[in-house]
């Protein structure tokens, strides 16, 4: 069985997995909509997913994968808490802008 | 080049523009299409790597489950129009010296630390059929796994819990 990473290599793979974390950060902070932020959160999962199985077949190692399942469980979870916290949000107040979010402000 | 690194790059270069067009695009709904885009890329980068369950797990639970959850979110709160203020000035720029200097950084600190990077294995073991995942996830973590399940059952019973609540006070 031939190892993938001989033809493309490791790096550029960490290259990508960092590039697309950047992403999800920028969307974090450049965002106001709470929605969109959700979804920067998710892009920034999937890179850390995409770098696990990368080492998983660099080590040719199925922990790596198998670790990925369970960021997909907790991803998925936290998506549905986070979506129904939101819901009740845009109930109370009307918008989901994240500048709205102030009552604890003293 | 490679026909293998032809695909990579194409992949990447999709993964890369769509991830950004999530966050530029001003319409929720446009967001969510290119982020449906960005996780079948990333489906294909998993069948690249030959990790076929993973890929198709992924395109279930991200591009199908997590998508449908965003898109109803959507469609529930209706904001599937352009009114978004912008954020100040001085808080978008900050946000773009920071991604600036944050993936300078990272490139630069990941270019120079190349001591790991040996010859690859290639052992030719199967490491990653379903059989052998199936295995190493019942054997060796059987208990992060039932605990996952609870996990799940937990975020159900809250979510329906979260959801259902001002209905009731409304009463």
């Amino acid at each position: 069985m031939n190892n993938i990473l001989n033809e493309i290599g490791i790096e550029n793979y960490i290259f990508l997995s960092v590039l697309l974390f950047c992403i999800g950060v920028f969307g974090v902070l450049y965002r106001r909509n709470a929605i969109i932020v959700f979804m920067s959160i998710e892009i920034m999962l999937n890179a850390v997913n995409l770098l696990f199985v990368a080492f998983s077949t660099y080590h040719q190692d199925a922990e790596g994968q198998v670790f990925v399942f369970f960021s997909m469980a907790v991803a998925a979870a936290e998506v549905a808490v986070g979506l129904a916290i939101l819901v009740s949000v845009f109930r109370n107040i009307g918008s989901i802008d994240i500048a709205n979010l102030k009552n604890l402000k003293g | 080049m490679s026909a293998i690194l032809i695909t990579f790059y194409f992949l990447a270069a999709i993964t890369l523009a769509t991830a950004f067009l999530t966050i530029y695009s001003r319409n929720p709904i446009h967001s969510a299409i290119y982020l449906v885009l960005c996780f079948f890329s990333i489906a294909g980068h998993y069948l690249l790597f030959n990790a076929q369950f993973l890929a198709i797990v992924h395109i279930i639970v991200y591009s199908g489950a997590i998508m449908v959850l965003f898109l109803f979110t959507i469609m529930l709160m209706n904001l599937n129009k352009e009114d978004e203020v912008h954020k100040p000035r001085i808080t978008r720029l900050g946000a773009i010296v920071v991604f600036i200097v944050i993936s300078v950084v990272l490139v630069t600190i990941f270019i120079n630390s190349k001591t790991i990077m040996g010859d690859y294995d290639t052992s030719g073991e199967d490491f990653q059929s379903i059989r052998k995942l199936g295995t190493v996830l019942l054997n060796e973590y059987t208990v992060p796994f039932e605990f996952a399940s609870i996990l799940l059952l937990v975020a159900m019973i809250g979510v329906v819990l979260l959801s259902k609540k001002e209905k009731n006070e409304k009463k």
